[in-house]
């Protein structure tokens, strides 16, 4: 009994701790693009979800299971913390179907092995794709794509070098830029 | 001595009275319209293997075995039939959007070709659930041909 009150207490922290973290960072978001129009305020919302997903990416292009799944649950508390306002009513239930199904990859992510890691990864990177074609980014993006994992896998960068996340060391050069986005 | 009998006695006082603490039991009469079963067009055999080996978990029917009856085995089994509900449930495929079937069956996928799935613990008991690796080709072949379609 105490144990698991011990538990309750350790997961309530931790979360007040991480809603403070989100806090925090919403506030600065607000106040780099407050006098910014409308659609460039929804770009900043997607931005935070990019950089969870790079980071998620830059782990597995080094192997780094553990730091990929520490990307993978932060990625998911960004994701579902993600403000749908200012998009159409029908951007809105596309998006809300694209998170759902983001976070539960991004959630299987943080508690998986390597090659689970990046199977899931596989599905995120398109979810994050078709997100970032309705929200729109400020940054330049680079879709690349792997012939050799698994039948072909695409994933998105911020540099047009090839670094591969399916891959890693194995193989960390191949693949291809197919589009730039932006 | 004295000890060990007043630690049995407590022990025995406090497993019976646990048994009066109800569960919910996961079980309905009607398979609803969204099922998987009932949408997709499911080969005999797959649809079989389905039902005996995911659908005590993953639908809205579990069909409970004795030791079900007895606490804290039912509590154990109302949180993994929940949980697994949750990940998926046969039930409620049709109202699933495409982008999550796909998903739902990637993850069918690896799970079966991990042997992740069914678990261990409930082919222990359940040993017609086990999947041959037969079973295990047809099946994900099946299920890869569907995700493909979608």
């Amino acid at each position: 009994m105490s144990i698991a009150a011990m538990l309750l207490l350790a997961v309530s922290f931790t979360n007040a701790q991480e809603k403070e973290k989100m806090d925090h960072d919403h506030g600065n978001m607000k106040m780099d693009h407050g006098d910014m129009k409308m659609d460039h305020m929804n770009n900043a919302k997607a931005e935070a979800v990019l950089k969870g997903y790079l980071t998620l990416k830059d782990a597995l292009v080094k192997d780094d299971s553990k730091t990929a799944a520490l990307a993978g649950s932060k990625l998911e508390a960004t994701l579902k913390a993600f403000d749908k306002s200012g998009f159409t009513a029908e951007e809105q239930s596309e998006l809300a179907d694209i998170i759902e199904d983001a976070a539960e990859h991004a959630e299987h992510i943080a508690k998986s092995p390597i090659d689970h890691q990046r199977e899931h990864f596989k599905t995120l990177s398109k979810d994050i794709l078709d997100m970032v074609a309705i929200t729109g980014t400020k940054n330049t993006l680079y879709e690349q794509f792997c012939p050799m994992y698994d039948g072909g896998s695409a994933w998105l960068s911020s540099s047009n070098e090839v670094k591969n996340p399916y891959l890693g060391s194995k193989m960390v050069t191949c693949g291809k830029v197919q589009k730039t986005i932006n | 001595m004295k000890t060990v009998k007043i630690i049995a006695w407590v022990l025995l006082v406090a497993f019976v009275g646990i048994q009066f603490v109800p569960t919910e039991r996961n079980q309905t009469n009607a398979v609803p319209k969204t099922d998987f079963i009932l949408v997709n067009d499911v080969p005999k055999d797959i649809k079989n293997k389905l039902q005996v080996s995911c659908y005590d978990c993953h639908s809205n029917n579990t069909a409970y075995p004795w030791y079900n009856k007895v606490q804290p085995v039912a509590w154990l089994l109302e949180n993994h039939i929940k949980e697994a509900k949750a990940e998926l449930n046969f039930n409620e495929w049709a109202n699933y959007s495409n982008r999550r079937k796909k998903s739902k069956l990637k993850s069918i996928i690896s799970q079966i070709r991990d042997n992740e799935m069914p678990l261990s613990s409930y082919t222990l008991i359940h040993k017609d659930a086990v999947f041959s690796e037969t079973d295990k080709q047809e099946i994900i072949q099946w299920i890869t041909q569907l995700k493909d379609s979608i």
